[in-house]
């Protein structure tokens, strides 16, 4: 651990009542994540992955509940301090989201550009080291309609690190991509912690991912925390929501072949 | 020059630079124009970076920056005695490749 880290929490997410019109969204949401961490956040469709990940990013006011970020409540701080503390945490959605209109350097280079005073050699060159970082070496001059998924993938994990941020926050990383390049990204993830210290949360679906690379994961459920534990406990869990989410199977999970094989031709098949 | 970040001690031929520290985007134009400096007054530049706790990007930058003016005026520049932290950033990076690095 450096200088530059404490030891505190990096997210610290307290009771958090969120509704989208009259429906209720997040449902007194606990959530904490400690430095150095990473931190999978796992759950079905309508749980509150992406809507807790966007309130840790400032993007909406709760109903409720208070949510601390890098030891700042992030409801309180003025908006010069919120942007501050935006420059100290790196996004990466979904889509990639790049500007379509700008090289995959320009799109690197963006933060440093917006946010410091660096002259333009030094931008150039942490620009291109943060390319080679990602295998993205010498690319900077393409278009991001010239990338594949993978690569867009990667571009966008290159800017969101430009800033040597203290965390780091993934929708769904490897969503996407074959196996070998989603393979790639978690490595890529795990060195990026390992080497830097960054505190990581990573939104994913991919149940290889989240067992390789998560210190934790974070169940979500109906809008509530309904476990955060280790990657075995997660496994082992008998709660039957979990046993229903993780019944999308890892392929790397070794069958039980009769059961399989049960699954697949009884017509009153139902999991014990 | 002698302040907090950087000491140098420097000879005809010779000019070390022991760095320590935080180095981050406050202080990393300093360092850059200290190596700069140095570069042009001697044929070789050692930079100690055994007592560096933290390297940012801009940090790195300024040591590529080094490198990249040596090479083009027929100059020296090493680093030497890298802390764990600025040796890992520096392999993330792949510049382990691309510096003179002596222990």
């Amino acid at each position: 651990m450096n200088a530059k880290q404490q030891t505190q929490a990096v997210i610290e997410v307290n009771n958090l009542e969120t509704y989208y019109g009259q429906r209720k969204i997040l449902d007194g949401m606990d959530f904490q994540v400690d430095q150095g961490e990473i931190r999978v956040i796992m759950g079905g469709s309508g749980s509150g992955k992406s809507t807790l990940l966007w309130y840790i990013l400032g993007l909406y006011k709760p109903d409720g509940g208070t949510i601390k970020v890098l030891g700042q409540d992030i409801n309180q701080i003025s908006f010069n301090d919120h942007l501050k503390l935006k420059q100290n945490i790196g996004v990466a959605f979904q889509s990639g989201a790049l500007f379509s209109s700008m090289s995959v350097g320009d799109n690197v280079a963006f933060p440093l550009r917006e946010f410091t005073d660096l002259d333009e050699n030094t931008i150039r060159i942490i620009t291109r080291m943060k390319l080679e970082v990602v295998n993205l070496g010498g690319f900077h001059k393409l278009m991001p309609s010239q990338l594949s998924g993978g690569m867009i993938k990667r571009a966008a994990l290159a800017r969101a690190i430009v800033m040597d941020p203290r965390l780091l926050i993934f929708d769904e990383p490897s969503a996407g991509l074959d196996p070998v390049v989603a393979s790639e990204i978690d490595d890529l993830i795990l060195s990026l912690r390992d080497t830097t210290g960054v505190s990581v949360v990573v939104v994913t679906h991919e149940l290889d991912s989240a067992f390789k690379i998560a210190d934790r994961i974070t169940v979500l459920d109906q809008g509530k925390n309904l476990l955060t534990a280790s990657v075995e406990e997660v496994k082992q869990s008998k709660n039957k929501r979990i046993m229903d989410l993780l019944q999308r199977r890892s392929r790397h999970d070794k069958l039980d072949p009769e059961d399989y094989l049960r699954r697949l031709t009884q017509e009153n098949y139902t999991l014990s | 020059m002698d302040n907090e970040l950087i000491q140098f001690e420097k000879d005809d031929k010779h000019c070390v630079l022991f760095v320590q520290g935080d180095v981050d985007l406050s202080n990393s134009s300093q360092l850059r124009k200290t190596i700069l400096s140095a570069l042009k007054t001697s044929p070789e530049v050692a930079v100690h970076l055994s007592q560096v706790s933290y390297i940012d990007s801009s940090g790195i930058a300024a040591l590529v920056e080094g490198l990249q003016y040596a090479n083009s005026h027929d100059k020296r520049f090493y680093l030497k005695n890298l802390s764990p932290h600025v040796q890992s950033i520096i392999e993330l990076a792949r510049l382990d490749q691309v510096f003179t690095i002596e222990t």
